[in-house]
């Protein structure tokens, strides 16, 4: 009995408590507002006709926005373009940067270090001062308005990601998960294809969406090497912005939005639920 | 008062290290491995019969694991021949290597079940589907966790995911079973019963097995024979019953069982100054409340209960001694006779000679 008065009495009703949690109610108000009030406001902006001043809703609602954007073909070439480079930077990303992540997490060679933190150079500057450089390079090297090009400015901005997050997954599986797959009789090859690929791959594929992802939201260097010749997704946004109504903008950036949130719940779904969460716990 | 002469026999254990094995078993041969500059095992000579158990025992850094890595294959030694039922092995990696190795602490394969961790190996030899399963299955009731197959190691015990590792060693049918500190992970309880359960497996299988351990309690249970490592080298290679009573050099006499160690010698059921070494066990010491021969009287300093018996400091004229007694609770300032009953001497580390009292 003494035990239930007393828990009861520990937190009195003070005016102390009551401003506290509703100084917490604002903030999470305010956060919310924050981060869902530009969302819902594009939501909305999409499918609006008119929308005079003051009026907090539309005048009118209409699909004109989504017929001009899929019935444009500068546009639809511009999704196709992110769709055909977002993939491919990805692949190429992996082929170049998975084989070093291993050799980071796996093997002690001469350098190791200094080639480990070289890979932020490009993180390091701005980035406009990098695409200025590597414009001049492409020039002389005839990659500008080429597909190469364009996939070199690409691989460049995911190469940090797809080479520390592998390490990072490959130098976690223990060596005697190796070791006794050796022991049980597999080759070297079969130990990688069997127990340290599979155990290190959340991380790969978070280091894979990590890429897909900036290279689907690259716009700069895209903008700088392949304009006019390729037009990308994000590209495509500065003329809408620029020669269209801000409703078509809006409908694009949702449809720019779409296969990153596809993506990031795909792989939420995944991580979390695979067995990275099961050996950590984090479920 | 009768005093008895030391042993003028040197102690011989049963089996020299380096005696080459008849037809099966494991014979290693002048093994060597030095490491970062560090001469890590030293020439070392082991031959394990067939069907034996043996138990590599020392203290950490003695080179016990290292010598288990280099039979196992992940190791290269410097030099040195290791032989598997008359097979040089030591040529070969591990995945070619006729030996199975049970880790300590268990390196099960996470992202496969409790069937797919103990089926990989069969699989990597190209057994069909069918016999896979049976054997898995045959194996899995073997160490009884048939009903734990479709399980992911994560989700058992950690004495089950031992079980599963052991499984996963014996499905391979390996001519030598190797453990490396294979209980050090679990729980004081269900250590005592899984070391029975390693040693019953080991003997319905009659399989050649080699164990690292640096738990003397539970080398002493379960080898046929322990080879007692120190400093890269085998200090003494015999049973456990010889090894405790009469142990060959004075690193073995501390490391196995507990020991008054003095400096000094016997004379008279007395303790004199000496340049050699004394060991004379707690369960050699004994206490009794009347005179007896070649007792010397003596007063409890401490009592430490220890369970079933317990541990008595008592304080004779020559020297403070610890003795196990059993019965009534002593008390210390109680006022006792204790005479020593057996005493091992040491000269430069070895042993030189053992006296004792008839009492």
């Amino acid at each position: 009995m003494a035990i239930t008065a007393a828990s009861r009495t520990r937190r009195p009703l003070t005016l102390d408590s009551i401003v506290r949690s509703a100084l917490v109610g604002l903030f999470v108000v305010l956060m919310v507002v924050f981060i869902l009030g530009p969302l819902l406001w594009l939501g909305v902006r999409a499918f609006a006709g008119n929308w005079t001043f003051p009026n907090l809703l539309p005048d009118d609602w209409t699909l004109r926005w989504w017929q001009v954007v899929v019935n444009d073909g500068a546009l639809g070439i511009a999704v196709q373009n992110s769709l055909f480079f977002a993939p491919l930077t990805v692949l190429v990303s992996a082929i170049i940067c998975l084989p070093a992540a291993y050799a980071f997490a796996r093997f002690d060679f001469p350098g190791r270090r200094f080639f480990l933190i070289s890979l932020f150079a490009t993180n390091a500057f701005p980035k406009m001062g990098l695409f200025v450089t590597l414009a001049a390079l492409f020039y002389a090297l005839n990659l500008m308005n080429t597909v190469l090009g364009i996939l070199v400015v690409h691989v460049l901005g995911t190469v940090v990601f797809m080479t520390w997050i592998p390490a990072a997954a490959f130098a976690a599986v223990p060596r005697n998960l190796e070791e006794a797959a050796r022991d049980a009789g597999a080759s070297k090859l079969r130990v990688f294809a069997s127990v340290t690929l599979p155990m290190a791959l959340p991380g790969i594929i978070v280091a894979a969406v990590m890429s897909f992802l900036a290279s689907f939201d690259e716009a700069q260097g895209t903008y700088l090497v392949g304009a006019p010749a390729f037009m990308t997704m994000p590209t495509q946004m500065y003329s809408l912005v620029l020669n269209y109504p801000t409703q078509v903008a809006a409908v694009f950036s949702i449809l720019l939005a779409i296969p990153s949130v596809a993506l990031m719940l795909a792989a939420h779904k995944h991580i979390l639920g695979g067995q990275l969460a099961e050996g950590f716990q984090i479920k | 008062m009768t005093i008895h002469e030391p042993l003028t026999k040197p102690p011989v254990s049963p089996t020299k290290p380096g005696t080459p094995a008849s037809g099966g078993g494991l014979t290693i041969r002048g093994l060597h491995k030095i490491l970062g500059g560090r001469t890590i095992i030293d020439n070392l000579d082991l031959s394990v019969k067939e069907g034996e158990l043996v138990s590599l025992l020392g203290p950490s850094g003695c080179g016990k694991t290292t010598t288990l890595r280099m039979i196992a294959g992940f190791l290269e030694p410097d030099s040195g021949s290791i032989e598997v039922e008359g097979q040089e092995v030591s040529h070969l990696g591990a995945e070619n290597r006729p030996s199975a190795m049970v880790f300590q602490n268990y390196a099960l394969w996470p992202h496969m079940t409790v069937a797919k961790n103990v089926g990989f190996p069969l699989k990597l030899r190209k057994m069909s589907k069918a016999e896979i399963k049976d054997r898995v299955e045959a194996v899995l009731e073997l160490v009884s966790l048939l009903h734990h197959k479709d399980s992911k190691p994560a989700r058992i015990s950690g004495g089950e995911q031992q079980r599963v590792a052991l499984a996963r060693a014996l499905v391979q049918e390996p001519k030598l079973l190797l453990l490396d500190e294979p209980l050090s992970n679990l729980d004081a309880k269900l250590r005592v019963k899984v070391r029975e359960d390693i040693r019953k497996i080991q003997q319905e299988l009659g399989i050649t097995t080699v164990i690292v351990t640096h738990d003397q309690e539970e080398a002493m249970s379960m080898s046929d024979r322990i080879a007692v490592m120190n400093a890269g080298r085998i200090e003494q290679y015999s049973t456990p019953e010889a090894l405790y009573a009469r142990p060959e050099t004075e690193f073995v006499a501390t490391f196995i069982g507990s020991m008054n160690r003095l400096e000094g010698s016997l004379k008279d059921g007395l303790i004199t100054a000496g340049p050699d070494v004394l060991g004379i066990r707690p369960e050699d010491v004994i206490l009794a409340d009347a005179p007896f021969a070649g007792a010397v009287p003596a007063t409890v300093e401490r009592v430490v209960p220890r369970g079933h018996f317990q541990e008595v400091y008592v304080r004779r004229a020559d020297a403070l001694l610890r003795s196990f007694v059993n019965g009534e609770p002593m008390r210390p300032g109680l006022r006792t006779y204790a005479g020593i009953r057996k005493a091992m001497t040491f000269r430069d580390g070895r042993l030189v000679g053992e006296a004792g009292a008839a009492l």
